[in-house]
């Protein structure tokens, strides 16, 4: 009953949503910043990336420009919002993404609004042109792997501990002298240059775009896979996005009463979910390791005594 | 000269109901300092239960109509926060942020299997509009700007006249210290969400009177209401009364500038800019402003 191209097929979304919750993971799970606006930034990648390839530009080039785009204008909400505390970064990017979509709703010369941009060419890179799923999946996993290993360097690094001991107590943070913001800023803006890339992987997979994919319920689902993994946890987050993939896909197939609406159905078990899950999983189902410090040999610590 | 007279009027019913929100969304912040992102969808809400109590079988009366909404919905109001917010009192602050999200979701599912995702309207009887001058007001508007403006008057009455009023105020200053004097703030706390959604449920019904009802209204309110907290001040009533009326106007202001089919983005764009030049607000406190960190 399954067939190859349908697992391609689901393949290729976890490893697109998958860049999504790394780099979200990043933000909320590493830094502690609220952002409500990740479709948002996956949308302003997505689009850049159609625009400029329709113009001739090749792949590769437009989906740097859609990372490029995409950090910058983090860049810009980041500076009024990132001094403040996280309650205004969490209104101002959900402001955000409902600007963006107002804006690709109504700038009709570029976007096309509503209609969408059809024919989006495929992505190829190096005279490679990754024209069919199989082929597409072989790109997306690279992508993924390289938004992996990024994140496990930042987590893994004295720059990474600085991002957790911010979201841990910020004040502190400032005591030990961190520049928090600056801190908090290029967390924010590499997180949203990664969900940029997604958001082209998006468009040149799927080869047509419109202002419905990039809803804020595409952020919800997001929160609601890192908050399941483990905020923090960058492989518990790969996992909860497969398993929530295909949650979601296998309930297509659920037969419904009549009249029932399934989007709805959907939004309801998920919202209940994460309410669930956040007052009695606050940590996730694989929580974030906690950091053990080697003890210093010698016994120098009862010396302290 | 006439169309800006006519877009005022038209800023200031719009500006009424949004100050009508971002009141419970600033008394919410005053007592918990945590933003409630379901008070839009409780608005929603409370104006589809005007619309079931009204125009579904039951055919009441609108007036009672909408007071048992007001009723119904701060009975909600009081049974989200037992449910989703107070276990999560003390957590770290992304916890009730991420749970007040999941419940607006969960309200917007609800109403959305219950009722249905089309639009829906009150459909009353046409009434011959009053032309002032060259302004033209029908009398739905007129009953929308008089009963926005008692409620703020009763609002005003209950926070400074009242003891619970001065509880609540107590509790939003400083709530160990209010515990201390022997008050129960979870009594307070639970008062404050029941009367913040009385009255989103109030504004739900008076903008659905207005315009229209749709399951997703409420995201719509929730982002008005809460730039009109930080044009007035986060935490401050009268400000956020004061920044409700100033969106209404701006937006409809706006119309004349830009295309109409910006409208909605206008909110928001005052709302960021107000982050860069004074993110306390106009009414805001300086210590309130500690919300900033740097």
């Amino acid at each position: 009953m399954l067939e190859t191209g349908l697992i391609v097929h689901l393949l290729v979304v976890i490893t697109i949503y998958g860049i999504l919750a790394l780099s979200l993971n990043l933000i909320i799970g590493m830094t502690g910043l609220f952002t409500m606006g990740h479709a948002a930034f996956f949308g302003i990648g997505a689009y850049a990336s159609a625009i400029l390839t329709k113009l001739g530009v090749p792949w590769f080039f437009s989906m740097l420009a859609g990372v490029v785009l995409a950090a910058l204008v983090a860049f810009l909400i980041g500076i009024p919002t990132l001094r403040l505390v996280g309650d205004y970064l969490a209104v101002v990017t959900m402001g955000l993404g409902e600007i963006m979509r107002a804006i690709f709703k109504n700038w009709i010369s570029v976007t096309r609004g509503p209609m969408g941009l059809p024919g989006i060419p495929h992505a190829s890179i190096f005279g490679i042109n990754f024209n069919t799923a199989e082929k597409f999946l072989i790109l997306s996993t690279i992508c993924l792997a390289i938004v992996f290993i990024i994140a496990e360097l930042i987590i893994h690094s004295p720059f990474g501990r600085v991002l957790k001991g911010i979201r841990e107590d910020e004040t502190a943070s400032q005591a030990l002298g961190k520049n928090t913001y600056r801190f908090k800023m290029i967390s924010f803006v590499v997180g949203c240059g990664m969900a940029g890339m997604a958001g082209s992987l998006y468009a040149h997979y799927i080869n047509y775009i419109d202002p419905t994919s990039f809803v804020m319920w595409l952020t919800f689902f997001i929160i609601l896979i890192i908050m399941l993994g483990g905020l923090g946890n960058n492989v518990g987050a790969l996992a909860a996005t497969t398993v929530f993939v295909l949650l979601r896909e296998g309930l297509r197939f659920v037969k419904l009463p009549e009249g029932l609406n399934p989007a709805a159905l959907q939004q309801l078990i998920f919202g209940l979910l994460l309410i669930a899950v956040t007052i009695f999983l606050p940590r996730g189902l694989i929580p974030e390791r906690k950091v053990v410090y080697p003890r210093k040999s010698g016994g120098s610590d009862d010396a302290q005594n | 000269m006439e169309i800006l007279a006519q877009l005022l009027i038209n800023g200031l019913i719009a500006g009424g109901t949004y100050a009508l929100a971002a009141i419970g969304y600033s008394m919410v912040y005053g007592a918990l300092k945590f933003i409630n992102f379901a008070h839009g969808s409780v608005a929603m809400v409370g104006a589809y239960f005007v619309f079931g109590l009204a125009i579904g079988r039951l055919h009441m009366p609108l007036v009672p109509a909408v007071v048992l909404s007001m009723l119904l919905t701060a009975l909600m109001g009081v049974i989200i926060e037992r449910v989703a917010y107070r276990p999560l009192r003390g957590a770290p602050k992304l916890a009730p942020l991420t749970t007040a999200i999941a419940v607006s979701f969960v309200l917007d599912a609800l109403v959305m299997i219950v009722a249905g995702a089309d639009i829906k309207t009150f459909s009353l009887p046409t009434q011959r509009g009053y032309e002032i001058g060259s302004i033209f007001i029908t009398p739905v508007q007129i009953i929308i700007i008089v009963v926005s403006v008692i409620a703020m008057a009763c609002v005003y009455v209950l926070m400074n006249r009242t003891k619970l009023g001065k509880a609540i105020r107590a509790v939003a200053d400083d709530a160990n210290l209010a515990e201390v004097t022997g008050m129960d703030s979870d009594l307070v706390i639970s008062a404050v969400f029941a009367v913040g959604s009385a009255l989103a449920a109030l504004a739900g019904a008076l903008i659905g009177l207005d315009t229209n009802l749709q399951p997703t209204m409420g995201f719509n309110i929730t982002v008005k209401a809460f730039a009109a907290v930080v044009l007035g001040g986060l935490g401050s009533v009268p400000g956020a009364i004061v920044g409700g009326f100033l969106i209404g106007v701006a937006e409809n202001l706006g119309v004349w500038f830009i295309p109409p089919v910006w409208k909605d983005t206008i909110a928001y764009g005052i709302l960021i800019l107000m982050l860069f030049l004074k993110p306390s607000g106009i009414f805001g406190k300086k210590e309130e402003a500690a919300a900033t960190v740097l």
